[in-house]
């Protein structure tokens, strides 16, 4: 059995007609399933990179687990980091089917060779973040996630399938925390408006570059991998959060955000694509922060990993003795 | 490369062997069948079955989970499909459809 077969020499035309034609059918790609190089290695590259976003976005949320003012909001967000670590092991194992192992998974995140949102290089500065990352970075990952159910590959709308179904446990606590807070103090009032003042232009470069700036987008969509664009996608975002904002009763940090009637949804400011374009080179404010943290953990856990392969190997050898002694 | 049902490599490329690559099967309640989830790297048995507790059913999906090594499960191939599957296909007596019933014969 292999993985990911190449197509054998002179009939290759007929392997690609036949993976066109279950693209053209909205038929899902499976693993085993011949498939041009570059449709795996485009899968590879975004799978993985949305596999590590959701191991990295345990961090900034992490942070606060120690600190939540309550036993219950430690309990709620205990469970959502637990998700997203949940949701990053869906990720990885949709991954490997692609024939790459989870150890060069992991390892090509820490020598940077592959990338992860640009959104967790962010700091969480004050516990209202908590509740904003919850509304705003997971209702943008919703937005994204949700058309990804019907990707082309199998394994990935699978993987989403299982993550749609938590995420909104994600945002609906997030919302309600801040619900909360803002029926508190001024103070208190005053501590969500500044966290959805530094995290609304972030949230909004979750969705990628501008279209005319995305090169890969046109061969990713012929592939059914990608279903809508980055700019669709952030539209559709802009457009359900407003009203959200207005109903919790914070201010979004954008003067010219209003509704055009003529398009049928709200005209906004584009976020600082050249800040966004330093994040994603590494500058951002966490990025060094993030890389490091997540190189210690996969250090410092490798006698964990070892001294479970000795005792499965052990445990295997003395049920193996006592078979034979039988 | 040898490789799994599910197209994963059955060991790793790196210095120091990865855990092996476990299939999960969940039984979402009693009267189900056990139905394929997803896959997980566990170093035994005991340990893919804890991994599957955490990852596959944090909200009650399930009352019962099976686990199998990925190198134990054996799978036709992609491309034998057509060849394997061609005796059903010409045998379309096997569907009720095939038999023209009047329609005012009750209950059929």
């Amino acid at each position: 059995m292999t993985t990911t077969q190449p197509a054998p020499a002179g009939d290759g035309a007929a392997y690609l007609e036949g993976f066109d034609a279950t693209i053209e059918r909205g038929d899902r790609i499976e693993p085993r399933d011949w498939m041009p190089e570059g449709y795996r290695k485009t899968l590879v590259r975004q799978v993985a990179q949305h596999a590590h976003s959701e191991i990295i976005g345990m961090q900034p949320e992490g942070n606060w687990l120690t600190r939540a003012p309550s036993l219950r909001r430690k309990a709620i967000l205990l469970a959502k980091v637990q998700d997203e670590a949940g949701h990053g092991l869906y990720l990885y194992s949709a991954c490997e089917t692609l024939g790459v192992s989870r150890d060069e998974l992991t390892e090509m995140l820490i020598d940077g060779r592959q990338k992860y949102s640009s959104i967790f290089n962010y700091p969480t500065l004050s516990y209202a973040d908590v509740g904003t990352i919850g509304w705003l970075v997971d209702g943008a990952a919703i937005c994204n996630q949700v058309p990804l159910c019907r990707t082309s590959f199998g394994p990935y709308g699978r993987a989403m399938i299982r993550i749609c179904k938590e995420e909104s446990f994600h945002q609906r606590q997030g919302y309600e925390l801040l619900m909360t807070m803002m029926r508190g103090t001024d103070e208190q009032r005053a501590m969500v408006q500044e966290s959805v003042d530094r995290f609304w232009w972030p949230a909004l470069m979750m969705f990628g570059p501008p279209d005319a700036d995305s090169p890969n987008t046109a061969q990713s969509m012929a592939w059914g991998i990608k279903r809508n664009t980055n700019d669709d996608l952030r539209q559709r975002f802009v457009d359900m959060t407003v009203p959200q904002a207005k109903a919790l009763g914070v201010t979004l940090p954008d003067p010219d955000l209003r509704w055009n009637e003529e398009k049928g949804g709200h005209d906004f400011t584009a976020p600082d694509w050249d800040e966004f374009m330093q994040v994603v080179k590494g500058n951002g404010p966490c990025n060094s922060q993030r890389i490091a943290h997540r190189r210690k953990a996969w250090e410092d856990g490798a006698w964990v990993r070892e001294a479970a392969t000795a005792y499965a190997a052990k445990s295997r050898a003395v049920a193996n003795d006592q078979e034979g002694a039988a | 490369m040898t490789s799994n049902a599910n197209g994963a490599k059955a060991a790793g490329a790196g210095v120091q062997a990865e855990w092996p690559l476990y299939e999960v099967f969940v039984r979402g309640k009693r009267g189900l069948n056990h139905v394929h989830v997803g896959s997980l790297h566990a170093a035994d048995d005991q340990m893919a079955l804890l991994h599957a507790r955490d990852v596959y059913t944090r909200r009650n999906e399930g009352v019962s989970i099976w686990v199998v090594k990925s190198v134990d499960i054996a799978a036709s191939s992609p491309d034998e499909k057509d060849p394997l599957f061609t005796p059903s296909n010409d045998k379309v007596y096997r569907h009720p459809t095939f038999y023209t019933i009047p329609d005012d014969v009750p209950h059929m």
